[in-house]
């Protein structure tokens, strides 16, 4: 009314909740899942941001000697460092930078040093800070150490550390290691197009035709997502390699390289893919088809002007995941990249290889950078598509269509020839004595403990991280998607813990490796026992696979009544009461869901744990990735199928268990 | 139960509450009383702060600023597990997993009561709710009316001091609406509870409620009974909102108990407007009285109480409602507009009422209500 609305809150603060008992203990659940993301996520990736911008230099004015005559006299005159550098050019200048495990030989500066001679030399810092070893000692500040020329040999200047771009610049000056951005999006964008189309045509086949055995077409589709992404990469050196079957189809071009990386990168994607455009297709309106055909559209013009419109929201979705799939694998492009460098690899090859800490960090940044592009731009395009899910729609029925229809079985049934060839040739390389010279069988392949990479021990370990991942991390992201979606107020520390939930898909996992290393490979840290042990290596998978599980869990939650928390507060009963009798048995098909999808990917992930393995706590994945390495690759083969067959069984029992439970649990499902 | 039955003890006392979400007011200064064992209903169009204010009571969204008072208590700041009411929501909320008698027994576990004395009370409850044998199925199996029967069982398990109703009956077909809405108010009755109810149908409110909170943009309107609220409504708002309501544009005469309209000056009950000054002459379309020959029963007089309030009208179109007639008059003193008047189906027989006919109607003079031209609602 207009009398009452120029009426003014009176001043003061606002009321405060007086919080109860429920409120304090979701809350310092809130702040435990919060700290874990922190310790987890943010620290490390901080702790590997800052290495990349970490920067090492020899400072020359830091050293001073002295040197004795033949008799070991000293005469008392003081040579720096640098002038003598100036004087002999002992060091260009690019050789005074260096990175955090630099360390500068003294002898250089003598052009006539040798080992032999009675010569005696001194050498001190000129201030405090100036660090060197003298033998195996570090020595630190400006008092002078005496050294005979046999110990000056052993006498080396560290680098002082600063901050700055230095490292990228010189990431940038490296023509070889720039290469690789360009590949990498090429390479991504290429297959990203590829399965795309693939992925349309196979889901547009199961949704919009009639064609029989869709069941089986469904299932064969999703077998890649049960073998690590370098298992499409054995096979084709298999198929195409210098000693492959099919080598002649390649019409002398290596499978080494692009052919390989992009063929294998369809093979791994093309189910993400096809889950996501499926998803889009069957939420599309019949009656917009209704209305096409009353208006006479044809076929062509209909799927132009529905079909493709309406999913465009899950192919550009699509897109976007399998385009950060791609940049972010590392285990495909490291079988079958060959010379090809890609950024995944490259931030392996400086770590593993070179040890250039500085480097991998800052191809690291470098990857992060159309990661992240991808995974916001992805997030927006899902966000409209829920838009269209929530609008009411009818479910659309395809009709017989003969031709049609057998056309999408000739076509399924190429695509699932391509997805099951590339597991037989594994299976049948993995059985054959010696390729391609004695094609007998044997198991002499699974003898995996005569083969480095860990043995049957590194299967074992597999099993382990899959069943601590899937139980440890469906615990943790339940009640973490909990009490983010259930708490009232706090919204700061909810804000803080949606972002830090989000991140993982994000980050690489060669980047959530490599920052793992940097944050937990440190003595001071108070986690630093954790360093080599399962523990961590569980810690890394639940971080890297958190999001989705995340989003599992609150798409679950979601459905439920809002209003459930008011009734239980109404009749005074805690929250974890109604947690335990009501929310967890309405959410269990999700939260067997989320078990399996951590357990399948414990399984078959390398890229975060391939930094963090120890001797004792070795992979099956990471064995595959080694024994291809030393050149063992029926071996190789042999244990990614074993990889296969434990994820098919594992999927086999989570659909027993679901059933049972359902059955159990679920009757009220049934009207 | 009228007002006058009610115990006059003051139960639920909100004062000065606001509520504000960023610069948006939900709530502007809300002051109410709620007497012990009254059936309250917080009534009006959605957005008007009506659901706010009751999870205010309830603690589920705390207000801004404002004291709220539970049976002398200052309950503002509580959390709603340390509040006594229960809570019944349109969505049921019942527990899917969880059979009906689990549903209702829910609040009453670990509360030191018996296994069997919680047994027998959720029996008693089905009983009550009129589904005793109902216990053993899930709420899936049951339909939307017997749902949220169910809900109010549970949400009277633990005999709260306090029922509260939010939109309890829109998600339901209108028959089972009608019928859920009179067994609500007859166990609402029978247990004496003090209840507050959340809806925007204004037939709810005025058949369950013992008095009306009526709202509109985070302010109450008008308080009354169901009765004072449609008779005597404080607002043109609240004309509007509740039954149907004939609106005039008119101008102050040098009468404060006369009001132009085009030409004609009537009479109308008391107001404050200047002369000439823009009003709104507003009626109810059964106050709308035809006159003339088979306008009354036969025998009965057919008086004229205030022969200025007569206009000559012509029926422009009738519609059967079913026990009444609605028509649309047209006439040259309504200045272009037309009005709205229910005929019983008896005096459009006598009167052989039909489309084009020419009558005399009188709007009469102790319901033709004047109001402002700024009341007039922006929504």
């Amino acid at each position: 009314m207009s009398d009452t609305a120029q009426i003014e809150i009176p001043q003061g603060p606002a009321i405060k909740a007086k919080l109860g008992k429920d409120d304090w203990i979701m809350r310092s659940f809130i702040g435990i899942i919060v700290i874990y993301l922190i310790i987890a996520l943010a620290f490390p990736l901080y702790a590997m941001l800052s290495k990349a911008f970490s920067t090492f230099h020899y400072d020359l004015t830091q050293f001073e000697f002295q040197v004795s005559n033949e008799e070991g006299k000293f005469d008392g005159s003081i040579f720096s460092a640098s002038r003598l550098n100036d004087e002999v050019s002992a060091y260009a200048p690019e050789e005074l930078v260096t990175g955090s495990g630099g360390r500068l030989a003294a002898t250089k500066f003598f052009p006539d040093y040798s080992f032999r001679s009675p010569v005696l030399y001194k050498v001190r810092g000129t201030s405090d800070d100036a660090v060197f070893v003298v033998g195996s000692e570090r020595k630190v500040g400006t008092e002078w150490r005496e050294a005979d020329s046999n110990l000056f040999r052993k006498v080396v200047f560290l680098p002082v550390k600063s901050s700055g771009f230095g490292n990228f610049t010189r990431y940038f000056s490296t023509p070889s290691l720039v290469r690789s951005i360009q590949n990498s999006l090429v390479i991504s964008a290429v297959s990203t197009i590829i399965t795309v189309t693939l992925a349309f045509g196979f889901a547009y086949s199961l949704n919009r035709s009639c064609m029989r055995f869709k069941g089986i077409f469904r299932l064969i589709a999703m077998i890649p997502i049960l073998v690590p992404s370098l298992l499409p990469g054995i096979a084709l050196v298999y198929l195409f390699g210098n000693q492959g079957i099919l080598k002649a189809v390649m019409m002398g071009e290596s499978i080494y390289g692009p052919y390989g990386i992009i063929a294998g990168s369809v093979f791994f994607t093309f189910p993400h893919a096809m889950l996501i455009i499926t998803t889009a297709l069957a939420i599309s309106d019949a009656r917009l088809y209704e209305a096409a055909v009353s208006l006479r559209a044809s076929r062509w013009k209909t799927f132009w002007t529905v079909t493709i419109p309406g999913a465009r929201y899950g192919l550009i979705s699509a897109a976007f995941v399998v385009f950060n799939l791609v940049i972010t694998d590392f285990g495909l492009p490291k079988v079958i990249g060959g010379q090809f460098n890609m950024l995944a690899v490259d931030i392996y090859k400086q770590v593993i290889g070179q040890q250039n800490f500085e480097m991998g960090a800052v191809v690291s940044v470098v990857l992060l950078v159309p990661a992240m592009l991808a995974f916001t731009m992805d997030r927006m395009v899902q966000r409209k598509q829920v838009a269209l899910l929530s609008a009411r729609s009818v479910v659309y029925e395809p009709k017989p269509n003969n031709r049609f229809d057998w056309g999408c079985l000739a076509y399924c049934s190429l695509v699932a020839v391509f997805i099951l060839g590339i597991l037989g040739i594994c299976q049948y390389a993995a059985l054959i004595k010696f390729w391609p010279y004695d094609l007998s069988l044997s198991l002499k392949n699974y003898a995996f403990d005569l083969m480095d990479g860990g043995g049957w021990a590194a299967y074992r370990n597999s099993i382990k991280l899959a069943l601590l991942t899937a139980f440890f991390g469906t615990i943790v992201v339940f009640i973490g998607a909990y009490m983010v979606e259930k708490t009232q107020g706090f919204k700061v520390g909810r804000g803080i813990f949606q972002f830090l939930a989000m991140l993982p898909m994000a980050i690489p996992g060669m980047v959530l490796g490599l920052a793992y290393i940097f944050f937990f490979n440190n003595p001071a840290n108070p986690l630093y026992f954790i360093y080599g042990t399962m523990a961590i290596l569980v810690l890394c998978t639940v971080t890297h696979f958190y999001t989705v599980s995340h989003l599992t869990a609150v798409t679950a939650l979601k459905q439920m009544d809002n209003e459930f928390e008011s009734v239980a507060s109404s009749l005074k009963q805690p929250f974890y009461k109604l947690f335990a009798r009501v929310t967890v048995p309405v959410c269990l098909p999700a939260i067997l869901d989320i078990s399996i999808y951590l357990f399948v990917n414990a399984m078959t992930t390398v890229s975060a744990v391939v930094f963090l393995y120890s001797t004792n706590t070795a992979l099956a994945s990471i064995a595959v990735l080694n024994m291809d390495d030393a050149g063992d690759i029926a071996p190789a083969a042999a244990m990614g199928m074993m990889i296969f067959y434990t994820n098919v069984v594992a999927r086999l029992v989570h659909t027993a268990v679901s059933r049972g439970v359902l059955q159990r649990t679920q009757k009220w499902r049934a009207r | 139960m009228s007002s006058a039955e009610i115990d006059q003890s003051t139960f639920l006392e909100i004062d000065g509450v606001w509520k504000a979400f960023g610069d948006f007011f939900a709530l502007k200064d809300i002051g109410l009383e709620v007497h012990e064992g009254e059936f309250v209903c917080f009534l009006g169009p959605s957005g008007c702060g009506k659901t706010t204010l009751l999870r205010a009571i309830a603690g589920l969204d705390l207000q801004t600023r404002g004291s709220i008072k539970q049976a002398g208590k200052d309950i503002s700041n509580l959390p709603a597990a340390e509040r006594d009411f229960g809570i019944v929501f349109q969505s049921y909320a019942l527990f899917p997993n969880l059979t009906i008698e689990k549903n209702i027994a829910f609040g009453l576990e670990n509360t030191g009561v018996a296994k069997a004395a919680i047994n027998s009370r959720v029996a008693e409850l089905l009983e009550l709710v009129g589904l005793p044998d109902q216990g053993k199925k899930y709420p899936a199996q049951l339909s939307g009316g017997q749902q949220q029967r169910i809900a109010l069982a549970r949400a009277i398990a633990t005999e709260p001091g306090l029922l509260l109703l939010d939109e309890p009956l829109s998600a339901l077909d209108a028959k089972v609406r009608v019928s859920l809405r009179h067994e609500i108010k007859e166990l609402q009755r029978k247990l004496g509870v003090t209840t507050v109810m959340v809806t925007h149908d204004q037939e709810e409110g005025l058949s369950m409620a013992d008095r009306i909170v009526v709202m509109n943009h985070g302010v109450i309107e008008q308080i009354g009974t169901p009765i004072e609220v449609y008779r005597d409504p404080s607002s043109l708002f609240v004309a509007d909102f509740i039954g149907e309501m004939n609106k005039i544009r008119a101008r102050g005469t040098d009468k404060k108990d006369r009001v132009k309209i085009g030409k004609k000056e009537v009479t109308c009950l008391p107001h404050e407007f200047a002369k000439d000054e823009t009003v709104i002459a507003a009626i109810r379309p059964e106050d709308i009285i035809p006159h003339g020959k088979g306008a009354r029963s036969p025998g009965a007089r057919d008086t004229i109480a205030n022969p200025e309030n007569c206009l000559e009208v012509v029926i422009s179109d009738m519609e059967f409602l079913g026990s009444y007639w609605n028509a649309i008059l047209k006439g040259s003193e309504l200045d272009g507009g037309e009005l709205h008047a229910n005929f019983s189906m008896n005096a459009v027989r006598r009167m052989d009422l039909e489309v084009g006919k020419k009558i005399e109607v009188e709007l009469s003079a102790n319901r033709l209500k004047v109001f402002a031209t700024a009341q007039e609602p922006d929504g």
